[in-house]
């Protein structure tokens, strides 16, 4: 087990320097360049232009500005963002539980209907719901996170008044954060209107960006309980006289959930991609919102470090799935 | 004892909350998270609105909804008749903003005005430079070439101080009222770097505006409470909300739904919802910008202001705009400044669309060919200059010109449109600074902008008297008359065409009152009130 962990950080390292680059040209490669963003409108003079380029450093050769991107990196100094002049790392901490409490609810919502809905569809195989429920995955899948928020906020917030429109929570409620996490930090408040308040403002960025791993769970949980439902030990258990529920849920569902795991580690990614989009339509401030405006501002220094943190996360989260499932799943171990 | 206790826990229980009910508080859907709360170290507008035009106050301000110059933190000022020394009286008794974490054991006085402007350009000065906060380039000191101008700023008593000129420079008034002008607390300052606490001056600021600051949750909610020490008298609304929400179409949802109070900025396809909405308010007026194109002047036959005239009046203007800017609208510009900008001369009108006589001067001047530059961005004079340049080929199509299109990236295109043997007609725009026609004028297309940003490469010598006599002269009627003799000339010589000057929106609920459009694009909430 601890060869297996080993190989697998050891693996870790290629990925992690391929990010350090990526990350460093991919910002680099936008047109427009971040002192004339800076400047605004108005441009600067071309004398004072080579004196800031001077400044900060963009007159060096790109590899050594890399080199030092990298030294800087490697001692835990993610650099100091070039519009608002804090630490990267300090404006990623204070974003980050905004990001992964709605990450969070994104999950449980897609898990909850995602899970059930697949068992259903492959017990129910080939019915009206089958089909219908894997057209609409398809359509979830597909779906343009942009255009389906929106639509979303205009019935639901415009048209009934169900939800708020967008933010964490309601503006008359104002406390300091303890964990970052507003429900939590209602709660520890003990605020319950406020708990009520920051749920309602969950809703709506939740199901947006629970879509997409919705439909993904979905059509994972089928496809894998239909195989295990066309196995021995399933006709064994029917043969048996047990019920279908004790059938399908304890002897195939708990086979069925070992690549429905490792999906949903894996929508980690797919979760935080799709946070960009989602908390840029709901006002919901977090590194999604951040990355996006960085750009914008040709923040490099945001950009780079913000996605070298990011990818460092997922990597963690696919590190952690690696282990589970080999915990699971014996068999892994050994190849 | 036990009773009367309860009694006083449920009186002061009421008061609160009957206090709680009574305080107004006005939300604005910001459309971005300020990068700081320092404006002389920012560049965005809505940087500015977070922080000097909220927290606050310079010198002279512009009049709320225009671009004249009113006293601000000084009553009176006297400028020398060489224009050369300006002296400000400063109001007596102005207190900075009292807060948790700065209490003022002083008013304001001349050495923080000193201050406020020394920091930005003196390199001995801690705040200037590393110490204070990484990189600081202070882009609108120098962009606006004070460096240039400023010989010194001097602490005459407590409350005079003397601005010194390198020379006379009429604009200077209104570069005072810009935000990267605004007055900061020396003392503020002092005791930060004492604390070893610098950095806080530019997250949690002070200043003498009419809100004072109270929170900031990244990326989400500014909150301020009315300065109740604010010397122009209290707002009327107790609390400010600044709820950061960047999508437009959400942020007029927002409005829609009472979440907010005001809003900047929607989408032109979300123009009808709010006009349809009996709740809400849109207004808009003429930005403070203007979208043209230029034609090099040097090179014949657009040497012949008659065929640069022969090419504007093949061009049908209104259908142009109509389909740029749609929805949004725009106003068609008569002159290089807008309406909205003192001096604006309403008698002066551009040409008219005439494709015939048009085709028979050009004819005449032999131009069969010219080129038509276009660039890919997005500007708030002209969203589309691709689409521009193809509506304009056409027209000009039919009076027997064929235009080439010529496209590079924004940067590059700038840098090349610039240049002084660039052939044909440029499309670009430009957007004012401080309100001053100096800044269209001299900026866009004095001699000495010529391979800066006279992309017109004119130089014409009435017109270059007059521009720079408007600069050194101080008196705003005799600079008025001199501005409206440089538009005449400028009809007259056509340098350039003029398209439009772009609308500015913002939504408002009908419950709000005082809000008011601003010319220069800032969004300021002094002066406004609302109903329950």
């Amino acid at each position: 087990m601890l060869r297996y962990l080993l190989n697998k950080i050891a693996l870790l390292i290629p990925t992690l320097v391929g990010i350090t680059i990526c990350a460093f040209a991919f910002v680099r490669l936008l047109p427009g360049d971040p002192i004339l963003a800076m400047a605004g409108e108005h441009g600067v003079a071309p004398a004072r232009y080579e004196e800031l380029k001077q400044q900060f450093g963009y007159n060096l050769p790109i590899w050594e500005q890399y080199a030092r991107y990298v030294g800087e990196v490697a001692t835990g100094d993610f650099g100091v963002s070039i519009s608002s002049k804090r630490p990267v790392l300090e404006e990623f901490k204070t974003l980050f539980p905004a990001t992964l409490e709605l990450s969070f609810f994104a999950m449980i919502f897609a898990m909850v209907i995602g899970i059930p809905a697949g068992i259903f569809a492959a017990v129910k195989r080939g019915s009206w719901f089958d089909q219908s429920l894997m057209g609409t995955a398809l359509v979830g899948y597909s779906m343009p996170i942009f255009w389906w928020g929106l639509l979303l906020i205009i019935f639901f917030s415009g048209y009934l008044g169900w939800t708020p429109v967008s933010g964490r929570i309601g503006l008359q409620f104002f406390f300091k954060p303890i964990t970052g996490f507003m429900t939590l930090d209602s709660l520890l408040h003990g605020k319950w209107d406020a708990f009520r308040s920051a749920l309602s403002h969950l809703v709506l960025p939740a199901i947006v960006l629970g879509t997409i791993p919705l439909a993904v769970i979905a059509r994972q949980t089928r496809s894998a309980m239909l195989e295990v439902l066309g196995e021995d030990y399933v006709r064994t258990a029917r043969a048996k006289g047990l019920s279908g529920a004790r059938v399908i849920g304890v002897h195939a569902l708990r086979n069925a959930l070992i690549p429905v795991v490792t999906t949903i580690g894996l929508q980690v990614g797919t979760l935080l991609a799709g946070a960009i989009l989602t908390e840029t339509i709901f006002a919901w401030p977090g590194i999604g919102k951040w990355m996006v405006d960085s750009i914008f501002k040709r923040d490099y220094v945001v950009v780079q470090s913000g996605l070298l943190l990011i990818a460092l996360i997922v990597m963690a989260v696919n590190l952690i799935v690696d282990v589970l499932y080999a915990v699971i799943n014996p068999r892994i171990r050994a190849a | 004892m036990k009773k009367t206790m309860t009694f006083a826990a449920a009186l002061l229980a009421a008061s609160v909350l009957s206090g709680m009910a009574s305080a107004k508080t006005l939300v604005y859907c910001s459309e971005a998270s300020p990068a700081n709360f320092d404006p002389g170290t920012t560049t965005g507008g809505n940087d500015f609105d977070a922080s000097s035009r909220t927290v606050y106050s310079r010198l002279v301000e512009f009049k709320h909804g225009g671009t004249e110059i009113e006293p601000g933190l000084a009553d009176k000022w006297e400028i020398s008749d060489d224009g050369l020394v300006y002296t400000f009286h400063l109001h007596p008794g102005v207190k900075f903003q009292t807060t948790d974490y700065f209490k003022p054991t002083r008013d304001l006085n001349a050495d923080d005005v000193v201050f406020s402007f020394d920091r930005q350009f003196n390199k001995q000065n801690p705040w200037n430079g590393d110490k204070y906060l990484p990189n600081l380039t202070w882009d609108y000191y120098t962009g606006m070439d004070m460096p240039k101008y400023v010989a010194k700023w001097e602490k005459v008593d407590d409350l005079t101080v003397k601005l010194t000129l390198t020379e006379p420079n009429a604009p200077m008034l209104a570069n005072l009222g810009m935000d990267f002008a605004s007055i900061v607390s020396k003392e503020y300052a002092d005791q930060l770097e004492k604390d070893g606490k610098m950095a806080d001056f530019s997250t949690k600021p002070i200043g003498t505006g009419p809100f004072q600051f109270v929170d900031y949750q990244l990326d989400a909610v500014i909150r301020y409470a009315a300065n109740p020490d604010y010397f122009k008298g209290k707002e009327k609304i107790d609390d400010l909300v600044f709820a950061i929400t960047p999508d437009a179409t959400a942020r007029i949802q927002k409005v829609l739904a009472g979440e907010c109070d005001v809003a900047p900025y929607p989408n032109p396809a979300d123009i009808a919802t709010i006009k349809a909405n009996k709740d809400v308010t849109l207004m808009d007026q003429a930005g403070l910008n203007i979208g043209y194109m230029s034609y090099n002047t040097t090179i014949p036959p657009l040497d012949k202001p008659e065929v640069r005239h022969a090419l504007n009046q093949a061009i049908d203007r209104e259908a142009l705009i109509k389909s740029l800017f749609q929805d949004a609208g725009a106003t068609p510009a008569e002159n290089l400044i807008p309406p909205t900008m003192w001096s604006w001369d309403k008698d002066v009108k551009t040409d008219a669309y005439n494709p015939d006589e048009a085709k028979k001067v050009l004819e005449a001047a032999g131009l069969k060919e010219i080129q038509l530059w276009a660039s890919d961005r997005v500007r708030p004079y002209n969203p589309n200059f691709q689409r521009a340049a193809e509506l304009i080929q056409a027209d000009w199509a039919k009076v027997g010109v064929k235009a080439t299109i010529v496209n590079y990236e924004w940067t590059k295109y700038r840098e090349e449109g610039k240049k002084k043997d660039r052939p044909g007609a440029f499309q670009i725009g430009w957007t004012g600074d401080n309100g001053d026609p100096d800044n269209f004028f001299a900026t866009l297309f004095a001699c000495s902008a010529i391979g800066v940003s006279n992309y017109s490469s004119w130089c014409d010598k009435d017109f270059e008297d007059l521009i720079q006599k408007a600069k050194k002269t101080s008196d705003q009627a005799e600079r008025t008359k001199l501005y409206e003799q440089a538009q005449v000339i400028f009809a007259k010589q056509a340098p350039a065409f003029l398209l439009a000057h772009s609308q500015v929106y913002a939504v408002v609920r009908n419950n709000v009152s005082g809000f008011k459009m601003d010319p220069l694009g800032i969004h300021r909430f002094d002066g406004v009130d609302k109903a329950e």
